[in-house]
């Protein structure tokens, strides 16, 4: 009853299944976080017990923590610290993800209107990224 | 305080755990809660709190998207048109955010609250589907379809506008704050575009973790993140608000959504209240 007349299904479903597929790419970088965050938890809970919490006073995060190079350089190296804030790069890096294989599915879809707005949001993320301004 | 980080982090974590699941559970985002949890219960630097809060929000948005996207409510066009919008914003409001003192953004986060708690106290009422649309939003590809009860269901898209512009609206204060400022894309896609309930807040959840890229990218570079802090959010946040999700389907928590209300109204005057003497 509530079908409306013109319902093109076979677009619908191609649309769905590019949805789909983003979501479980989403899913599937959160999973990898998660699990590249344990194991930097897991080195650097030794000296959590030793460590004392100063986050009441703002001190600049050190230089290799604030850059993408910086940080997969010090993750490498295999400090605990350095590989959980690898995982928050990858998170940082799933909606870039996210934007980008939009990119390719709009493409896909032959839809240059929406192929130029999503490499202008694109665009702005690895902006920002870069540092920005 | 005398605790270790281990056991600050064990506290933290479950307190996020909480957090995640009130937030997905009352559709506001974990986000709104953690930088008043972080700076009022446990004393951390304005500046970190946001910087964890957003890295949060992010993983939420990720983590319910996909669980979002499988049930078809979410719209892809709307979401990247309107994400112009939101990552300008972003970028705006994180530039701000390195100019203005952590007293003022404590009290503008304070505001923020309160429009948060005023908004999901309010009932939502489902109205039907717009049957028209716009000509710019029809230019714009931005109608579709959606599923009642198994029916694909044809929705039209008003106000572009004036929706756009709020969003740009929400992205500045999402990248401000280090918050996903779902209340306010809500607003936007609810009440100024006329889309479906579901539609607007399974599309807003899915713009949420690009908003907050844009405005995180800059925040990683001025030594906001920092790990160890961030962890515990990330996973009790996470966890939380899984469990939320998966009720979400099933249930109206209209009490629930009340108390939640009014929690965040006691945090917003606290944070009004420290800003403006200084205590941030």
């Amino acid at each position: 009853m509530a079908r409306p007349a013109k319902f093109d299904i076979t677009a619908a479903r191609e649309e769905h299944a590019i949805e789909l597929f983003i979501g479980n790419l989403l899913r599937v970088c959160v999973i990898a976080t998660v699990a590249v965050v344990l194991v930097g938890a897991a080195l650097y809970l030794p000296s959590a017990f030793l460590t004392r919490p100063t986050y009441h006073k703002f001190i600049s995060e050190p230089a290799a923590f604030r850059s993408v190079a910086g940080i997969i350089g010090a993750a490498f190296s295999g400090n605990g610290t350095a590989i959980i804030q690898a995982g928050m790069l990858l998170l940082i890096l799933t909606p870039i993800l996210r934007v980008a294989v939009s990119v390719i599915a709009f493409l896909y879809e032959r839809d240059y209107m929406y192929v130029a707005l999503t490499i202008v949001v694109l665009g702005l993320l690895l902006f920002s990224l870069s540092g920005g301004a | 305080m005398h605790l270790n980080v281990a056991e600050f982090s064990a506290i933290l974590f479950f307190g996020a755990i909480l957090a995640g699941f009130l937030g997905s559970l009352t559709g506001l985002g974990g986000g709104i809660v953690i930088v008043p949890l972080l700076t009022l219960g446990f004393g951390v630097d304005l500046r970190y709190a946001i910087g964890a809060s957003l890295i949060t929000v992010i993983a939420t948005s990720s983590g319910a998207a996909s669980a979002y996207v499988r049930e078809g409510y979410s719209n892809i066009r709307i979401g990247m048109f309107l994400e112009i919008a939101t990552t300008i914003g972003a970028l705006v409001g994180a530039f701000l955010g390195g100019l203005l003192s952590p007293d003022f953004i404590a009290v503008v986060f304070g505001l923020a609250l309160l429009y948060s708690a005023y908004i999901s106290s309010r009932p939502r009422a489902e109205h039907a589907p717009a049957h028209t649309s716009d000509p710019i939003a029809v230019r714009m590809k931005l109608p579709s379809s959606y599923p009642v009860s198994g029916e694909m269901v044809n929705y039209g898209v008003h106000n572009v506008a004036a929706g756009f512009g709020l969003m740009w609206l929400a992205g500045i204060l999402s990248g401000l704050l280090g918050i996903g400022s779902g209340a306010m894309k809500v607003l936007a896609m609810d009440h100024a575009m006329k889309l479906p309930f579901k539609v607007s807040t399974t599309t807003s959840n899915f713009m949420i973790g690009v908003t907050a890229a844009a405005s995180a990218g800059v925040y990683l570079h001025r030594g906001y993140i920092d790990p160890v802090l961030a962890m515990p959010v990330v996973l009790g946040v996470l966890a939380g608000s899984l469990v939320g999700a998966k009720i979400l389907g099933r249930s109206n928590p209209r009490v629930l959504r009340i108390v939640f209300s009014v929690v965040i109204f006691i945090l917003a005057l606290e944070m009004i209240y420290n800003g403006a003497t200084g205590k941030i």
